[in-house]
């Protein structure tokens, strides 16, 4: 679980009522859920564990009470059929949202989303759109192993047609829910229950994240640290413990995968030289790959010193209490990959 | 009468022993896993004893089973060794899969376990596969696919189904209906009860058994194994059980929530078909065991039992250096 971190509040985008009430991460997302709701009758939310904080911790709180069974449906365990009927049900014109309590469990329902969600409006030649919202969650640790701790956002990432949000603050995850929603494209929106308990500023209306834009969560002129996600928590950790060595790390919050903003990334590198990627997926082939790759084509001539990937390790996780524990060890392994770097580069 | 006595003594015997190794090895979990010694999601198969037992207790050595997130009982019952069980839910290097797995992954490729895994369904269409291994070598194995009544929403096993019969593979589906999938019950998400009807348009022989009468399911599936291992095609058994624990733990209100949404008075049905105690009975009333013969095996089990724990507690973890260790051969 993650410690209690300090956040710096630097909103770049639209937090327009500099709101000062606190909420959860999970209860933000509940809030977004039930204004969007109340605000489009088109919206309804289907998936396993609607019914069960369980599965989906306080996300779901109140909205079966609030809206009923027509529109709060919790399902078998069919998430094939259900996550087509999330895309079927957006392309005959409502706005669905399909959650999925853990990522691992969507690998049933890659088709729906990836041969015909991603495809429909580009294979249709514009004809027809799928305003769906495919919410799965990161529900990893607790010795659960390989099939229950897979992070997949590269992969969706992967294919065009899907657009991958994945926000780290409590005002982020209310934001980008309410993007997703109204975004007419397949949004796949992934949140991490290692951010659920997190608290922070959210306003109490209707307001939109911007798919697609990264935020800087700390300003710093040493390093960049570009991270997304339950990892900008691990980064911003090693950054209060680099700041005591005098090295100040600039945090890029992606809040989303893809598309990606290239931007925030460019202009931080060109003022720090310097760059580390952390993600909570795998490297090869991965999110931390591509935006290594794309600082390489876009941003070399500002780097002092080769980019740097921190991410899993390339195995599935393991039960095992201290190969586990080694497996999701993050902020040290970045501590002592920006010290280096620093120390080699100056 | 006639009928129940179609098991000699031996085979009784045998199935008590497995029923109630499941039983104490199961409830010995309990423990550790409030002390948080035990950390891994266990799902606990007490009251379901008598399916994997009889099941189980039909099959040979070389036949192959595959499993779920709840396979403790399918993997001792076929055979798995308890110590192994144990220190793999300790996460010791000792256990079945090394301590990779933990609970819901576990395997013993020797006695035919060949693997269980919490996706649900997710071993289905393995079985499947491993029958229609049989089926090309013609080497006269029977494969068992154990799955929830929750796996009856996944479409891959319908898929499965249709394939198994049209191909007449030997593979029988045993589909152990615990009435709940997590917080689910039964009526909210399946359309129709007789969840044993579904093999049917398939062309396949379904049967529903008393999932608590060991006697029962193991004439059932000895019928049913020797049918398909002569070539008969697939079956499939649905087994109505009920689970005595929570979904996952000694009960659902370990991890802080109150999921457990089974009704009081129904949970109390329940306990009172105890498969242990009424096979006990049954034992009894025919004269194949005694109190006090009963009260020597329960020594003996509950000897072996806290013998395996303490040889998980004592056994090391993987070396951290492990970590990258098995992705491949
Ligand atoms: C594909 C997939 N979806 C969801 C889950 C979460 N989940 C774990 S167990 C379970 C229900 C299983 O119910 P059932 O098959 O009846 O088995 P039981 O637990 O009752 O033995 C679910 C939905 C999962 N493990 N895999
Ligand atoms: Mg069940």
């Amino acid at each position: 679980m993650p410690g209690k971190v300090h956040i710096p509040e630097r909103e770049n985008f639209c937090d327009m009522s500099r709101s000062s009430r606190k909420l959860q991460y999970s209860l933000a997302i509940n809030e977004a859920l039930r204004q969007m709701m109340e605000a489009d009758d088109s919206v309804f939310l289907i998936g396993q564990g609607v019914k069960s904080p369980w599965y989906v911790g306080k996300t779901a709180d109140g909205l079966l009470e609030k809206f009923g069974e027509n529109r709060v449906i919790d399902t078998p365990v069919s998430e094939n059929a259900m996550t087509g009927a999330a895309v079927g049900a957006a392309i005959a014109g409502m706005r669905s949202i399909v959650v999925h309590p853990r990522l691992d469990f969507m690998f049933y329902a890659f088709d729906p989303i990836i041969n015909e969600a991603a495809n429909w409006h580009y294979m249709f030649g514009g004809k027809s759109q799928v305003p769906v919202v495919v919410w799965g969650i990161v529900n990893r640790g607790g010795e659960q192993a390989a099939q229950h701790s897979q992070a997949i956002h590269a992969v969706f990432a992967h294919i065009p047609g899907l657009k991958v949000v994945m926000p780290s603050t409590p005002y982020d995850a209310k934001g980008l829910m309410i993007s997703a929603i109204k975004d007419d494209n397949p949004v796949i929106y992934i949140d991490d229950r290692w951010l659920y308990d997190i608290e922070g500023n959210v306003p109490e209306g209707i307001y939109e994240v911007p798919i697609g834009k990264g935020r800087i969560r700390r300003n710093g002129s040493d390093i960049t640290l570009v991270s997304i996600s339950y990892m900008v928590e691990e980064c911003l950790k090693a950054a209060d413990e680099l700041s005591k060595e005098g090295i100040r790390a600039e945090i890029v919050d992606l809040r989303t995968a893809k598309p990606l903003d290239k931007e925030i990334i460019l202009n931080s590198v060109s003022k720090t030289g310097r760059m580390i990627v952390v993600d909570g997926g795998w490297s090869f082939c991965g999110l931390a790959a591509e935006i290594l790759a794309m600082v390489s084509e876009s941003g070399f001539d500002s780097l002092k010193t080769p980019v740097v990937r921190l991410t899993v390790p390339e195995c599935p996780a393991p039960s095992s209490r201290m190969l586990e524990a080694k497996y999701f060890e993050m902020s040290g392994h970045i501590f002592n990959a920006v010290k280096d770097m620093v120390s080699r580069s100056r | 009468m006639k009928k129940e006595m179609k098991c000699s003594c031996s085979v009784l015997k045998k199935l008590y022993i497995t029923m109630l190794r499941i039983r104490l090895c199961e409830e010995s979990f309990v423990e550790p896993i409030l002390n948080r010694e035990i950390r891994c999601p266990v799902h606990l198969y007490s009251g379901e004893e008598a399916i994997a037992a009889g099941v189980c207790g039909a099959l040979g050595k070389r036949d192959y089973i595959f499993g779920s997130h709840r396979s403790h009982g399918h993997y001792l019952a076929k055979g798995g060794c308890m110590r192994e069980l144990v220190a793999e839910i300790y996460g010791k290097e000792t256990g079945c899969s090394g301590g990779r797995g933990g609970s819901m992954h576990l395997i013993s490729v020797d006695k035919g376990v060949m693997g269980t895994t919490p996706i649900v369904a997710g071993t289905i269409a393995l079985a499947l596969g491993a029958s229609l291994a049989s089926s090309i070598r013609k080497d006269n194995r029977v494969t068992v696919s154990f799955f929830g009544d929750g796996a009856t929403g996944e479409g891959v096993l319908y898929e499965c189904l249709n394939f198994a019969s049209l191909k007449k593979l030997p593979i029988i589906f045993v589909c152990e209906n615990n009435l709940y999938s997590t917080h689910m019950p039964i009526e909210e998400i399946r359309a129709t009860k007789e969840i044993y009807k579904i093999g049917r348009p398939f062309g396949m022989k379904s049967f529903r058994v008393d999932g608590n009468d060991v006697v029962k399911v193991y004439e059932k599936a000895e019928s049913v194994v020797r049918a398909a291992r002569r070539g008969e095609g697939p079956v499939f058994i649905e087994a109505l059980t009920y689970r005595f624990r929570g979904h996952v733990g000694p009960d659902d209100n370990v991890q802080g929530t109150h999921s457990d949404i089974r009704p009081k008075a129904e949970i109390e049905k329940w306990l009172k078909k105890d498969p242990v105690k009424k096979f006990e009975a049954f034992l009894k009333k025919h004269n194949v065991l005694k109190t006090s013969d009963m009260d020597i095996i329960k020594g003996k089990i509950e000897e072996e039992v806290k013998e395996a724990h303490d040889l998980a507690r004592k056994s090391p973890y993987p070396g951290e250096g492990e970590l990258l260790r098995y992705v491949t051969k």
